[in-house]
């Protein structure tokens, strides 16, 4: 892969980035999506979560049993502030 | 393991703003600091805080405190070399109704007496400010504006302050437990963590909702009671506006993001303190139906994330500051009920200044725990979330 890969498309972060990241200290998921905004658009981390847990089995030396998943928030999607509000069940 | 120092003049309990100011503005004045960090730094309140710092207050304690907060936010990135995202847009608390208005006409007094920029608005120059209320559905009969308060980034802030520290030499552990606190005639001895013993005679407790824990390991009781606050963001959508949007009678809070997301919070009704991390949807429902009601336009706007954090709550609301008078050394820096990020830069200032130069101050002296010791409280009103 190249400098350039994507790996966070919501928060356009590239891998580059995040090995940079994780060479400055912030060595687990929830560190770097505080330092990063990881995980943090749209698609609350579906596809970037998975590959950020690879680059740091890699560069820390550890399994990825051993890389914790941060708590997935709700909603599942995006729901609108306007259905949300409306009490049609 | 990593070793962790076997001594320090001051172990700091907890890596959340408070905490990681406080360590780097006593490594500054040449003291060895330690900071325990149970987590990773700003994964208590502060990292899911609302970001907001403002300066209109009931009491007067609070509105000194965070004009002097400001003042010290605006200088802070030149003074830590790293980026904190200050963003000034100031605060706009709407108004309800007669009784609101004879108490926020109070509350800018007092404000305007401090040298603060606070004005009061009539209903119809609120949409200048914020474009997207509704006058009507808010029931606004109008509101207070003060343009120097805004938002400040808690992880870029906490990690500014973190990085700062370690370069004056304090040495932060994250992921260390604090299991429990000596004492030798009733002064502190030394700290016990899960990597070690560091011998101390100062130890700050600046663990967020979780101080009254760590006091309790040494017999001192924080009247303290940690609340659940949810709080939600929306995707990203044109930037409309800058300023907060507060209300203390519904509770609510929100304001949009330099990226352009919706953030706020308001409480759940009927609340009961507790360590309780789980999100609801009572949150989401009674959120929606007031931020709807407020700024109609919003009903387009997709919900993306919510999550919890706490309010570590005292009796007046208002934080526990200083020095316990029965054990020598033990020094709170808790239970801001809401408001430790944006008063951090000057009571982390006071606190140095008493543990580094012995000062004391007159702040310092009113917010200690004392204060509770069969005393009339003057409860601060402002609070929202």
């Amino acid at each position: 892969m190249s400098d350039m890969t994507l790996i966070c498309r919501c928060e356009d972060l590239t891998e580059e980035e995040i090995e940079q990241a994780i060479d400055e200290g912030y060595t687990t998921l929830e560190e770097l999506k505080c330092r990063l905004r990881l995980g943090m658009g749209p698609c609350q981390g579906r596809s970037c979560l998975n590959l950020v847990r690879r680059i740091l089995c890699r560069k820390t030396n550890k399994s990825t049993e051993e890389i914790t998943m941060p708590p997935s928030r709700p909603p599942v999607v995006p729901v609108s502030l306007g259905t949300l509000a409306s009490d049609d069940k | 393991m990593i070793e962790i120092d076997k001594k320090a003049d001051v172990v700091i309990i907890g890596g959340g703003v408070n905490g990681c100011s406080l360590a780097y503005q006593l490594a500054k004045k040449g003291k060895k600091v330690v900071l325990c960090e149970r987590n990773y730094l700003c994964s208590g309140a502060t990292g899911r805080c609302g970001a907001g710092i403002r300066q209109q207050w009931s009491t007067k304690e609070n509105a000194e405190l965070s004009i002097k907060s400001i003042k010290i936010f605006e200088g802070l990135e030149k003074e830590l070399g790293s980026e904190i995202g200050l963003r000034q847009g100031g605060y706009l608390i709407i108004v309800h109704d007669k009784k609101d208005m004879i108490q926020a006409e109070k509350n800018v007094k007092m404000e305007k007496e401090l040298g603060l920029e606070v004005s009061i608005l009539k209903p119809e120059q609120i949409t200048n400010v914020v474009p997207i209320l509704d006058i009507k559905g808010m029931n606004a009969i109008g509101a207070t504006f003060c343009p120097t308060d805004g938002h400040v980034d808690p992880f870029k802030t906490t990690h500014a302050y973190a990085k700062a520290a370690e370069k004056q030499g304090a040495k932060l552990y994250k992921f260390t437990s604090v299991i429990d606190i000596k004492t030798k005639n009733k002064k502190i001895d030394s700290v016990i963590t899960d990597k070690g013993k560091i011998k101390t005679n100062i130890v700050i407790n600046a663990a967020g909702a979780w101080s009254k824990q760590i006091a309790e390991k040494i017999n001192v009781k924080l009247p303290n009671k940690p609340f659940r606050k949810e709080i939600l963001v929306t995707e990203r959508v044109r930037p409309v506006f800058r300023a907060m949007v507060i209300s203390f009678k519904d509770g609510i809070y929100f304001s949009q993001q330099e990226e352009g997301q919706i953030l706020g919070g308001i409480p759940i009704p009927n609340e009961r303190p507790g360590y309780l991390t789980n999100p609801t949807f009572d949150f989401l429902s009674h959120m929606s139906k007031t931020l709807t009601r407020y700024a109609p336009i919003l009903k387009y706007v997709n919900v993306i994330r919510q999550w919890t954090g706490y309010y570590d709550v005292t009796p007046d609301a208002r934080p526990i500051l200083g020095e316990v008078e029965e054990l020598k050394g033990f020094i709170q820096c808790n239970g801001f009920s809401g408001h430790g990020f944006m008063l951090s830069p000057m009571v982390t200032k006071i606190l140095t200044e008493y543990i580094a130069d012995g000062k004391s101050s007159d702040i310092l002296e009113r917010l200690n725990i004392n204060r509770f010791k069969g005393k009339k409280i003057v409860h601060e009103t402002s609070v929202v979330g």
